[in-house]
């Protein structure tokens, strides 16, 4: 019976939500949206994700940490593809990833990532800690590349923005 | 059909250019004037580390020799490393790594867009995961070429210092070498004709607002696409790639 349940897709997604994204610990990488494909085979297990960022050192790491939890839990051999295209959007960062990043103090990405957006749009992004408008941007480039840095100036806080990519 | 050597020839053209700046604007790290633009500078030269790596391990496939990225950036000399001269420039004050920057992104915004429609499925590929990191890039480097630019005495006069230093390092961008023209022929590349007029238009747009002026009738330097470099090479790549020649196969 145990055995049977261990055998599906639930089962494997059940675990990938286990896996945190090492930066933003509060994050799975089902939130991040960076699993594309689960492929369960007799003893193997083919996973294909996705960078986020082409420079992102967390993503070896990741990909690390899922093939290890896997392979102790299911038994079967991970077999990890990365994946380029389509390429990876913080459009796809779940709801539930977006609140959680909003609780943990970062300021979820609020635009569609389209390349005009990112040239000409001042953002009006919202502080995660008052819900206040009146903030500034103090660094286009935060403590993560992904990340920029704002202030707020109602609460005083700075806080990470998730840029929208 | 390109022939496999242009194609490669080409990838390494782009996979040099992005390593070796990722090298000088990770030698700001540390020393930056301010530092938010310290992690500016750093985050950037980590974009351009992860596209070189991508684009390394597309030219090794090809190559089919079982070589790695790895080897092909720190086991090729300087002969065989097919960067632009405008990436191997110094530094220079805050205003000379400003300008390098937003002559690059001038003309790499256009190409990555334009290349995005490439009929080779790799690069297109990579090219649509590289082109918004460049749209964050180039706005970076346009706001700070209008706040210098529009900026105090000294800082207008600084950059454009800069200006004059490094305009004749950007005729090779936009200037088509053989497996270059090749894989424009085979609209593998985009025709840099057109890629020249966006960029000329990005760059007027900037300096405009920034108070500056593009000098004209300039000497442009070439060669860097064919492996011809300044002395300002050999020194970067004693420092990159000093472990693995000292101790080959090192790992991590
Ligand atoms: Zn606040």
């Amino acid at each position: 019976m145990v055995i049977e349940q261990k055998n599906t897709k639930e089962y494997i997604f059940s675990l990938l939500e286990e896996v945190c994204d090492p930066e933003i610990p509060v994050l799975s990488i089902l939130d991040l949206g960076i699993v594309r494909r689960v492929d369960l085979l007799e003893n193997q297990l083919e996973i294909d994700i996705t960078p986020t960022y082409t420079g992102c050192p967390a993503m070896s790491l990741i990909e690390a940490t899922i093939k290890a939890h896997l392979e102790q839990m299911t038994q079967k051999t991970v077999i990890i593809k990365t994946v380029l295209s389509p390429a990876w959007t913080t459009d796809w960062i779940s709801e539930s990833g977006k609140i959680k990043l909003k609780e943990y103090g970062i300021a979820a990405p609020q635009n569609q990532a389209r390349i005009q957006n990112i040239l000409f749009q001042k953002e009006q992004v919202a502080c995660p800690r008052c819900e206040s408008l009146n903030t500034v941007l103090v660094a286009e480039f935060g403590s993560t590349a992904c990340k920029s840095l704002y202030k707020c100036s109602d609460c005083l806080e700075p806080f990470d923005y998730f840029k929208c990519h | 059909m390109a022939s496999k050597q242009s194609l490669i020839d080409s990838i390494l053209i782009l996979a040099d250019s992005s390593l070796i700046l990722a090298q000088r604007l990770g030698e700001w790290c540390g020393h930056g004037p301010v530092l938010e633009q310290d992690m500016a500078m750093t985050n950037i030269a980590l974009d351009y580390i992860g596209r070189s790596r991508l684009l390394y391990q597309y030219a090794a496939q090809l190559q089919g020799e079982g070589k790695s990225e790895d080897d092909l950036a720190f086991l090729r000399d300087v002969g065989e490393y097919k960067n632009l001269l405008l990436v191997e420039q110094e530094n220079g004050h805050f205003g000379h790594t400003v300008i390098r920057q937003f002559f690059l992104e001038a003309f790499q915004f256009p190409f990555y867009d334009a290349l995005q429609n490439s009929q080779d499925q790799t690069l297109k590929e990579i090219a649509s995961k590289t082109i918004k990191e460049t749209a964050y890039h180039l706005k970076w480097s346009t706001e700070w070429v209008i706040r210098l630019g529009d900026g105090t005495e000294e800082s207008h006069q600084k950059i454009k210092t800069a200006i004059t230093d490094l305009v004749p390092f950007t005729g090779e961008l936009t200037q088509a070498v053989s497996c270059e023209k090749e894989l424009i022929d085979q609209n593998i590349f985009p025709d840099y004709d057109e890629i020249k007029r966006k960029m000329d238009a990005l760059i007027n747009t900037a300096f405009k607002q920034a108070g500056l002026e593009l000098p004209t009738q300039v000497y442009m330097h070439q060669g860097g696409k064919k492996g011809l470099h300044s002395e300002l090479l050999g020194y970067i790549l004693s420092d990159m790639q000093f472990l693995q020649r000292a101790y080959p196969g090192l790992e991590w």
